[in-house]
Order: structure tokens, then C-alpha cells, then sequence
């Protein structure tokens, strides 16, 4: 005990007097805390952290700490320089050469180069290793990425190659306007061949993993915890003001809270639903709701499984108006969720949202309008399936937008909730006539919503298909200004009613405030801990 | 008895094949499967997969091959769903915690469980009866989703003792709230089990004649009864060890611990097929082994059962 407490004090008295010297931000002259730790709450555990693999939301956030990639994501969603200072584009659009930094290091001091870029986006397509996301290079059409993931060509000889040890050439197959946008993504993120032949699939473990990012993995409990270290090898490591990195997993978002009182961890989301109001007004220094790139949505069945009626666009669209969204936002969620009626989130980045009359009409002009396209329908004896997976919130919405359409159209229909994959298997089989769906963008821009309403899309589940928008989806690629073919776009999937978008998600969360530099204008929650620090509290 | 442990030992072989190929079975047939996911993936994609983990093998081959692999190199595979770990890794984290609060757990039970169900049997229809009685059933309707929230509200939130979750590498201040969520029910099944037990060896032959002879009630309780008494209790003991030392899903799920209970729901959920099969073996294996230790304690305790 007294050992302990002995070799606390000495660490407390080391790390005061590193820090004596400088206790204020550099930036903003505020004076620094001395613990500049932070820890946040995690949902559940990440799939991967292995830049290539990483699928979702919990490996990403990881990843961003401890690897770089060309591009970072900056606070207002646009980008900014990360190991790439500059780009240039070939004039047919399809060529693209990144100028490296020459002082980016890995964290055993090696230099980061052009090659690691290569030997990643390589390895992301390799069919040896399997990667669920090597598709994402497919998306961002590299050369020869189909090919080589098909098992066609080696992955050598995909569109990647380093001219020089900090020039990187990527040649796509399509002229992308929003290419650097998806290099923030760490599927494109480079990778040590050394390290990884070395080790194999153990590479990631703490005391094996090399990354470039800012921070080091120290520790990882499955299921439990995962922390990180500053790293000094960081080109940028001189601001960097938090020094260690910390994930709890906590699954349950009521213990979240709890813990977050407690006041282990800083930041908490997503609140547990129906809270956020509550603790904004008790915590307004804390609670914070800022827009998230999801949109929920309902899928209508148009295949040739589906109900005849459901062909019927006056039918879709009378089942669209009859849902009043604000219940489900204001009454059910109450967490800053807006309603939508398009599919694309209304803060994607230069989107310009068309003006659409069902969005500026009250919701009793919209009940009228339903119940007079549905008797132009012919008013038909329906009873649909409506599929969802299971979840509180999900039943929730589904109950009462059945209600809206019983009360305001006659429509009897049958809730059908299933387990996760299951659920998965019957609205990929086209087994329902109404699916809960919701979609995340890979990159802030509105084609990664907009792809999924062209016909051949794998994840067009209700699989609308109109010529025109696969025609403009299609020339959006290469386009000059394509947000004007974005806005054209939900123009038609509003007329045609493709779908029922419901609303845009938001994310609440509660951040400690002495935690400063939160990217609260950034849609994707891409949080670099770099950029944060904890002032000293009053 | 060694021969007759070393028979069920033998038959134990069989008995966890069948159990490898009916959960192989059942898992393959549940809908959906390793590469569903919320976008679908192109078809290459999910084919390179597959070949990855064998998926696209005769499922014949399948099981063979697994079975192969955890005989000849107790290989359990790569994680489906954790594609940084192998379900040895999981289980070789997630087993100690779960084995640690559980056997706690455990402990506690039967330390509480078994001396309240004796008291209240020996003092039946007294105060005391009454006491444990009214404790049990209340610890029994308390199930641990709804203890551990309690315990929360009571010891983090209120007191402000012990941290309301995460487990610390084992640290005395995480396990006290996990063992005791996961402990009460059981618990209170032990001492309502003993209790019944205890009253009916109060009430038979052999009790009666030693106290008659005029032994004195402690030595007829501890000497005479109790072990007699136990033999129920004991049988409810080995698949309940077993179930306890394997992961509570609602402890993990709640309190953070990082127990296999969590890992195997969401293996089940995610069809993380390796992982699934994994879990289940050592479950299995452990049942096996716990009710052959139940039998064996069986013929100590009762000089009838000879094996």
C-alpha cells in the first residue's frame, strides 16, 4: 500500500513538473487541466481495429487514433491534410497523385511512405484476406479493384502504385468528383508489410501494433476496455495535448450515464432515448444533439414479391403523408432528429435540399392529400407486413405509424419484428411489404445515399427502380456541379415516393465540459482525441 | 470407481461429438449466417469470405474439419465476428472473469444458501424460519436483471461505494456488485432446496433415535443430518457451478465484465459460427465433467451409492 501510494506521488510530482511548463493551450491561451486523459463510453466492442477490416463505428473511432490516413476528416466535415499534403488531378479525372509529408513517422520511428499506402489499398482487396470493406475500394472505383477482389488479377496490379517514397498514385476506373472525400476512410489507410508478415492476424495486439496516428495502443480487454498512449513519433505530436485514450465498453446506455456521473468516462453516447431533453435542460453545458449522416427510412416492397398495390405511386405516396413525422421525432425520440422527406441527411456536406411540397405543407393539408390519393387509388383492402428488427424504438415507430395509417386510411397492418440477421435475411429476400431500414454515408457527400436508390444496388432492399435516376446517378459521377443532380434526384424519389424517409438522425450526447475541441459541426462523429483537451475546472 | 469414472469420462467422447454436429446443425440452419450484414455485400466479397473460413466446403467437411482442429490442435478457429482474435483468445480473456465472479458467486450461495435452510428447518415455524423463508422468496423474485440495477442505484448512485460496472483486471471494488447480482437468486434456491431437504431427514427414522438416545441437537443436525440432507441440494449444485462459471449474460451484458456469457449472445447474434461453437464446447465439456464430480461426491456422502 504505501509502495503504491509512494510510486503514485513520485509519477504525480514527474508529470506536474513536465507540465508546469506549459499549462495553457498554445491556441487559446486557457489554462490546461493536469489530467489531460480522456475516456469515453462505447456501445460494444469493435470488430476489428486492422485498418482494412475495420467495418463499423466502434473499430473507426479506434483506428482514427492510432492511424492516419491521406486525408483526415476536419471539425466541419470537409477535409484537411493528414499524411497527404496535396493532391493532383489528372484533367480526364481519373488520376490521382498525393504529395506525402517526408516527416510522418510509425510509431517505431520508421518513416511513412508512398509504398505502405500501395501495400494497404492492395491488401484491402486481397482475397486472401477477406476483407468485409474491400468493396469500399471497389466503390471508389480503383483500377482493376473488382478484378482483383473477384480473384481475376494479383492485387499488385490494381491502380496503386508509389512514384517515390512520398508520391502516391491512385487511377480509378471513373472520374470521382468526391475521391479525397473517401480516402478519409481507413480502408485507404496505409499499412506496415513488415510488421503485419511478422505477426499475422496478432499484428494489432498492444506491444505488436505499429500505426501512424497519434496514439499508440497500450492495452485491449475484449469486451471490456482499450487504451491508448500518445505517441511521440506523431509528425504532429507537439500538439497534442491529451495523453491517453480510453474506451469502456458499456452496452447498457442507462449504466453509460450512470458511469459518466460517476465520472468515469467524459463522453457518453447515445443517450438512453427518450432522456435527452431531461438532461438538457438539468446539464446544458453537456448535453449536446448535433446531426448524424443517417437517415431512417421505411422501404416499400416493389418487387415482384411485393403487394400489387404497393406499385401503385399514389398508394406509396398516400402511406408517406399519412406519417407524421414530428410524433416521431418530438414525442418518440426527442433526441434533435428532424423529420425528413428526403433520403439524403439534410446536413451532408453542399447538399442543397430540394424544396418539396409535402415538406412545406402542414401535416393536416398532408392527412387531406393521403386520404384523397388513396380513394383516387381506389381505396384498396390492404393489410401489410411491416418488418423491423428488434428494438424498443423500432416498435415504437412501427406501432404508431401503423396507427396513423389505420386511423387516417383504413390500412390494417402487421408488425413483424426478428432478431438482427434474421431480419437481414428476410428484407434481403424481399420477404415483407414494409421494411424499417436506415442507411449511414461512408463519405459526407450525397451520392453515398443517392447510390442506393439505383436499381442495380445490392442494398436497394425494396428494389425501387426508375431508369431516370439510375441515368443521373450515373452522370452525378462525373459531373461538374452535381448537387444539382442530387437535389433532381430526391425531386423524383419525392414524386415517385420511393421510399418513406421518416428522419434524419442526430446524436446525443453528453461530453464532460471541461473537455474542449469537440467537432460538434462534424455530421460523421469523426473525433480525433488530438484534438481535444480538458481545461482546468473552476 | 476409477473404472466407472474412467467409463463416463469415455462416454463423455460421444456425447460432445453429437453435441459439435446438432449445434453445427442448428446454427447453420438459422437464418441468415457470418456475412449478413446491414449492406449487402457483393458477391465476390461474401464468396472470398467463405473460402476464408471454410464456409464454402460440404458441411460435412465443415464439421469434420472443426472437429479436426479442436481434436489434433484444440484449434477453435478465428473469430467470425472479432476478426482480430481467435475464439481461443476469447476465451482464454473472457473465461478467468467469468470463472472469477462466478465461482464468487457460487461461494456466496451455497456460505448463505445452505446455513439459512438449515436454520429454518430446524427451527420450523419459528421466527427464524419465518426470517429466511420471507428472505429467500424475495431474493428469488428479485432476478439478477433486476437486482443489478438495484444494487446500482443503492451502491454507486445513493452511497457512492462501488463503481457501477467495468471489470479492472478482477479489482475487489468490480466484483462485489456482479457477485452478489448473480449470487442472490441462486441463493435462495439453495436455502429453500436445503430447507426442504433438511425438514424431510429431520422427520425420518435415524434422527428420531438419536435424539432419542438423548444426542444433543447440534450433533444431530451436524453429524446426522446434514449430510444426508445435502444429496439434493448437491445434484441442484454441479449443473448450477457450471452455469454459474460459464457467464451470465445479464452480468456481462450489464456490469462490462468482458465474460464469455456476452461473447456467446452476441456470437448467436451475430452468426459468429467459430465462437458460437466454441463456448458451446467448453460449456458442455464443463457440464459433463461437473456431473461426473456430483456423482462421485454422491458415493462419499452416501455409503449406499457405490460405483
Amino acid at each position: 500500500m504505501i509502495r503504491t501510494a509512494t510510486g503514485t506521488l513520485a509519477a504525480l510530482l514527474l508529470s506536474t513538473a513536465a507540465f508546469a511548463q506549459d499549462a495553457t493551450n498554445p491556441e487559446t491561451g486557457e489554462p490546461l487541466a493536469e489530467d489531460q486523459s480522456f475516456t469515453y463510453r462505447m456501445l460494444d466492442d469493435w470488430k476489428s481495429i486492422d485498418p482494412q477490416l475495420v467495418e463499423e463505428t466502434a473499430g473507426n473511432h479506434a483506428v482514427r487514433q492510432l492511424f492516419e490516413g491521406l486525408y483526415n476528416s476536419a471539425p466541419d466535415g470537409t477535409i484537411e491534410p493528414g499524411v497527404a499534403l496535396s493532391h493532383e488531378v489528372s484533367d480526364d479525372g481519373l488520376t490521382y497523385t498525393f504529395t506525402l509529408r517526408d516527416d510522418a513517422r510509425w510509431s517505431d520511428g520508421e518513416p511513412v511512405t508512398a509504398q505502405d499506402f500501395v501495400y494497404g489499398i492492395q491488401r484491402a482487396v486481397d482475397p486472401e484476406l477477406a476483407s468485409n470493406y474491400s468493396w469500399y475500394i471497389e466503390l471508389a472505383t480503383v483500377e482493376g479493384a473488382t478484378e482483383a477482389i473477384a480473384g481475376e488479377i494479383d492485387p499488385s496490379e490494381i491502380g496503386v502504385r508509389a512514384i517515390d517514397d512520398t508520391t502516391l498514385e491512385i487511377t480509378l476506373e471513373e472520374a470521382l468528383p468526391y475521391f479525397p472525400q473517401m480516402v478519409t476512410y481507413s480502408t485507404f489507410f496505409p499499412a506496415r508489410q513488415d510488421v503485419i508478415e511478422e505477426h499475422g492476424a496478432d499484428w494489432v495486439r498492444p506491444g505488436n501494433i505499429v500505426g501512424n496516428g497519434a496514439y499508440v495502443l497500450t492495452d485491449y480487454r475484449v469486451g471490456e476496455r482499450w487504451s491508448a498512449e500518445k505517441s511521440d513519433t506523431y509528425w504532429n505530436a507537439d500538439d497534442v495535448i491529451i495523453d491517453e485514450v480510453t474506451g469502456l465498453i458499456i452496452n447498457d446506455p442507462n449504466q453509460a450515464l450512470t458511469r459518466y456521473f460517476d465520472g468515469e468516462v467524459d463522453m457518453t453516447e447515445p443517450l438512453p432515448a427518450g432522456q435527452f431533453p431531461e438532461l438538457k435542460e438539468e446539464y446544458p453545458d453537456q448535453a449536446h444533439s448535433i446531426p448524424r449522416l443517417c437517415s431512417y427510412y421505411y422501404a416499400f416492397n416493389q418487387s415482384e414479391s411485393g403487394p400489387e398495390a404497393l406499385k401503385d405511386p399514389n398508394v406509396r405516396r398516400a402511406l408517406s403523408l399519412a406519417v407524421d413525422r414530428s410524433v416521431i421525432t418530438d414525442q418518440i425520440l426527442q433526441g434533435g432528429q428532424t423529420p425528413a422527406y428526403t433520403f439524403a441527411h439534410q446536413d451532408t456536406a453542399n447538399f442543397e435540399m430540394p424544396v418539396l411540397p409535402d415538406a412545406q405543407m402542414t401535416q393536416a393539408e398532408r392527412d387531406a392529400e393521403a386520404q384523397r390519393l388513396w380513394e383516387e387509388a381506389g381505396s384498396p383492402d390492404l393489410t401489410l407486413d411491416l418488418i423491423y428488427n428488434t428494438s424498443d424504438q423500432h416498435e415504437q415507430i412501427a406501432t404508431i405509424v401503423s396507427q396513423m395509417w389505420k386511423q387516417k386510411l383504413g390500412v390494417d397492418t402487421d408488425l413483424s419484428n426478428y432478431e438482427w440477421s434474421t431480419y437481414l435475411d428476410v428484407r434481403g429476400g424481399q420477404n415483407f411489404d414494409i421494411s424499417r431500414s436506415a442507411w449511414c454515408a461512408d463519405y459526407n457527400e450525397a451520392s453515398s445515399f443517392l447510390d442506393l436508390m439505383t436499381s442495380n444496388n445490392e442494398n436497394n432492399d425494396g428494389k425501387y427502380a426508375n431508369p431516370r435516376v439510375d441515368e443521373l446517378i450515373d452522370a452525378s459521377r462525373t459531373a461538374e456541379n452535381p448537387q444539382e443532380i442530387y437535389t433532381e434526384v430526391e425531386e423524383i424519389l419525392n414524386e415517385d415516393t420511393a421510399i418513406i424517409p421518416i428522419y434524419h438522425y442526430s446524436l446525443a450526447f453528453m461530453l464532460d465540459e471541461d473537455v474542449k475541441g469537440w467537432p460538434f459541426e462534424n455530421a460523421e462523429n469523426n473525433w480525433y482525441a488530438r484534438d481535444l483537451y480538458r481545461v482546468a475546472g473552476e | 470407481m476409477l473404472v466407472y469414472s474412467i467409463k463416463r469420462i469415455l462416454v463423455a467422447i460421444p456425447v460432445l461429438l453429437i453435441l459439435v454436429i446438432v449445434s453445427y446443425l442448428v446454427m447453420v440452419l438459422a437464418p441468415g449466417g457470418p456475412t449478413s450484414s446491414e449492406r449487402t455485400l457483393p458477391a465476390a466479397v461474401i464468396a472470398n469470405i467463405e473460402a476464408r473460413y471454410g464456409l464454402d466446403q460440404p458441411l460435412w467437411k465443415q464439421i469434420y474439419d472443426y472437429v479436426e482442429n479442436v481434436v489434433l490442435r484444440f484449434d477453435f478457429g478465428p473469430s467470425f465476428l472479432r476478426r482480430d482474435l481467435s475464439v481461443n483468445d476469447m476465451i482464454a480473456q473472457g473465461f478467468p472473469v467469468t470463472l472469477t465472479y462466478g465461482a464468487l458467486s457460487f461461494v456466496l450461495a451455497v456460505a448463505v444458501g445452505v446455513p439459512l435452510g438449515v436454520v429454518a428447518a430446524v427451527r420450523q415455524n419459528t421466527w427464524l424460519d419465518y426470517l429466511a423463508v420471507g428472505f429467500s422468496v424475495g431474493a428469488q423474485v428479485l432476478p439478477n436483471f433486476v437486482m443489478a440495477p438495484i444494487l446500482v442505484v443503492i451502491f454507486t448512485v445513493w452511497l457512492g461505494w462501488l463503481p457501477a460496472g467495468g471489470w479492472n483486471g478482477g479489482a475487489p471494488e468490480n466484483l462485489v456488485l456482479p457477485v452478489i447480482a448473480l449470487g442472490t437468486s441462486f441463493m435462495a434456491s439453495i436455502a429453500r432446496l436445503t430447507r426442504s431437504s433438511m425438514l424431510e431427514t429431520m422427520n425420518s427414522g435415524f434422527i428420531r433415535t438419536a435424539r432419542a438416545k438423548g444426542m444433543p441437537m447440534r450433533k444431530v443436525v451436524l453429524r446426522h443430518a446434514l449430510k444426508p440432507a445435502m444429496l439434493p441440494v448437491i445434484s441442484y449444485l454441479g449443473p448450477t457451478f457450471v452455469g454459474m462459471i460459464t457467464g451470465s449474460v445479464v452480468i456481462d451484458y450489464f456490469f462490462s465484465t468482458g465474460g464469455i456469457g456476452g461473447f456467446l449472445v452476441n456470437a448467436a447474434l451475430n452468426r459468429d459460427y467459430s465462437t458460437m461453437m466454441g463456448i458451446t464446447i467448453l460449456i458442455g465439456a464443463l457440464t459433463i465433467l461437473f456431473n461426473l464430480l456430483v456423482d462421485l461426491t454422491y458415493a462419499w456422502i452416501d455409503p449406499r451409492i457405490r460405483y
